[in-house]
């Protein structure tokens, strides 16, 4: 590996990620499943009662990808910024500091297994789901290729919220402010055509949105916005959290002394 | 050949701080180097630049010739360290966490070598215990486990026997003198004088950011090993009788006391002696107390001995 990357270090890391995950399986199939049945619940049973139907899909049915998507995203960020703030605030970043490993191989091995995880969940939500409501999929390579896309940018935000964070709160405080509320304007239990008009128009700055949108698509071949805007939109947002980490990559902040 | 060659480093902390003032050092291949100094000298920050853990921010440092910022893959994989805080994850299973070490460096997965390494640092029966189930000692073993599971060919401990016990301190000792028999580097810092005596072949003293010596053990011991035995006399003396001359006494509190310097590494300390001659003189002594310098004056009297050198 003399010169190239270090691939043993990346597999290092996600074994070791993913060890920890595994120890507490359980839990990270049980949360999951009984918070998605209670969304049927509350959002299916109660609401779906009085929309029964959303642009021709059963209310209950349309509002699985925005849950899937609601999950993953909350997953990718919070495993991944607690992947990379614990070793920072138990001190065995020390180990990584002075390993022959380079900074993306670090993001790599973190990024990957909370991407991992996230993906992980996203099924078992899905999986959840069709117990609830018949679930059809149009576009199968294309729904897969939106969650792992989604997976991949929203660790790497985790990532970059953990680096930042000097303490708990601060942890907390990016997915509770500004990632939770987004999530939920982004169309996750209705359709922005449901919108009043000057709503409609907010409602494309929100980034979540054109995620959404297009996983929906990938779903039911129904879309707000258009599936190319939404591919370009993701990859917009994980291209500029590639630049974050490339930034603080060669800066080494709040990493080296 | 010098396995670690440190020139001209300085280190500027963000608040301003700076921890190293121009740091010289090297480090010879297979010698084992005590850092001795106080609190706050920069033992740990030395040890951090080397290491990748800490930016330097001025001055140029190689391990086996590698530059550690340029080369810092080649000078990392020679390089172990065992850090002054113990860190370690409180859940995970000690064999993994050494485990995960190795392949930190991308190494292949060797259970031989690693069942070797536990079993050196007496750590193989607990293997599979969570480390926070582990005393204190252990974990520190722990370390030196992980930093030993590349295979490196320098070793940082940066107060390895900070905290331990007697028993375990030698243990640790041991160790390193074993790790030296394979031909490892070792450079370890310390507050104790004892304990660099007991191990190191060379030692340095770190103060305020500059390093103030780095000689050989025995010259250096035969430098600080010097104890004062302080006498209260019954009766003071106007000055020292012509009998006791060769003794190099001194006179304190008015002629109430005698002062006698002497070396605690030499094999006759002259106490006995003098003692016999005090009484041949018909002095009454009243008491006797013995005191060695602290450290911080050993190092006061280093520093000023150092300008005087110079002028
Ligand atoms: N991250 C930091 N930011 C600012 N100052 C720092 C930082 N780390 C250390 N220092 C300061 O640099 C100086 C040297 O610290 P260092 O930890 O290297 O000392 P040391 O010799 O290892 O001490 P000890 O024997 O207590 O471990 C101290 O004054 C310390 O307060
Ligand atoms: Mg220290």
């Amino acid at each position: 590996m003399s010169g190239g990357i270090n691939f043993g270090a990346i597999r290092a890391i996600y074994l070791f990620e993913m060890s920890r995950f595994f120890r507490t399986l359980g839990q990270s199939f049980v949360s999951p499943v009984i918070s998605t049945s209670l969304y049927f619940v509350v959002f299916g049973a109660a609401i779906g009662s009085r929309i029964d139907q959303v642009e021709g899909v059963s209310y209950g049915a349309f509002i699985v990808p925005g849950l899937v998507m609601l999950s993953v995203i909350t997953q990718a960020i919070s495993n991944a910024s607690f992947g990379i703030y614990f070793p920072k605030f138990i001190g065995t970043i020390y180990e990584l500091l002075s390993a022959p490993v380079n900074f993306l191989e670090i993001v790599a091995g973190y990024v990957g297994a909370a991407a991992t995880k996230a993906l992980f969940i996203g099924a078992v939500i899905l999986g959840t789901a069709a117990l609830f409501v018949e679930v059809q999929i149009l576009h199968p390579f294309a729904m897969l290729a939106f969650l792992v896309l989604t997976c991949v940018s929203f660790a790497l935000l985790g990532f970059i919220i953990g680096i930042w964070a000097e303490n708990f709160e601060q942890l907390q405080l990016v997915p509770l402010l500004v990632v939770t509320p987004l999530v939920f304007l982004g169309g996750s239990f209705y359709s922005i055509s449901m919108l009043p008009e000057t709503w409609q128009t907010i409602a494309l700055f929100n980034p979540v949105v054109y995620l959404i949108s297009g996983f929906r698509w990938s779903f039911f071949g129904m879309a707000d916005v258009p599936v190319g805007l939404s591919l370009l939109a993701i990859a917009g947002f994980t291209a500029l959290c590639l630049t974050v980490l490339w930034w603080i990559f060669r800066t080494g902040w709040r990493i080296r002394t | 050949m010098a396995m670690v060659d440190i020139t001209g480093l300085r280190k500027v902390y963000d608040d301003g701080f700076e921890a190293l003032k121009g740091v010289d050092l090297s480090i010879h291949e297979g010698e084992i180097l005590a850092l001795l100094g106080p609190n706050g000298a920069g033992k740990t920050t030395l040890i951090s630049a080397v290491c990748g853990i800490a930016v330097p921010t001025g001055g140029t440092i190689e391990v086996g010739g590698h530059d550690v910022l340029r080369d810092y893959r080649a000078a990392r994989r020679l390089v172990g360290l065992v850090p002054q805080e113990v860190n370690l994850e409180p859940f995970e299973k000690v064999i993994r966490t050494v485990r995960f070490s190795r392949g930190l460096f991308g190494l292949p997965a060797d259970e031989a070598k690693i069942e070797a390494i536990l079993r050196k640092l007496s750590l193989w029966d607990k293997r599979d215990t969570p480390i926070r189930a582990l005393s204190g000692g252990m974990k520190r073993r722990v370390l030196i486990a992980k930093a030993l599971a590349h295979e490196p060919r320098v070793l940082f401990l940066d107060e390895p026997t900070a905290g331990v016990d007697v028993e375990l301190r030698r243990d640790m000792w041991e160790t390193v003198a074993e790790l030296k028999a394979d031909g490892v580097t070792i450079i370890l810092t310390t507050h104790y004088i004892e304990e660099a005596e007991a191990i190191a072949d060379r030692i340095g003293v770190i103060s305020a950011g500059r390093i103030l010596l780095v000689e050989d053990k025995a010259s250096l011991m035969a430098r600080l090993g010097r104890k004062t035995l302080r006498i209260d006399l019954a009766q003071p003396l106007a000055a020292i009788p012509g009998a006791l001359s060769h003794h190099g006494l001194t006179l304190a509190d008015d002629g109430a006391t005698l002062v006698y310097s002497y070396d605690t590494g030499s094999t006759r300390s002259g106490i006995a002696r003098l003692m016999a001659d005090l009484t041949a003189e018909g002095l009454a002594v009243r008491d006797v107390s013995t005191a060695q310098d602290s450290l911080e004056t050993i190092f006061v009297g280093l520093v000023n001995e150092r300008q005087e050198g110079a002028a």
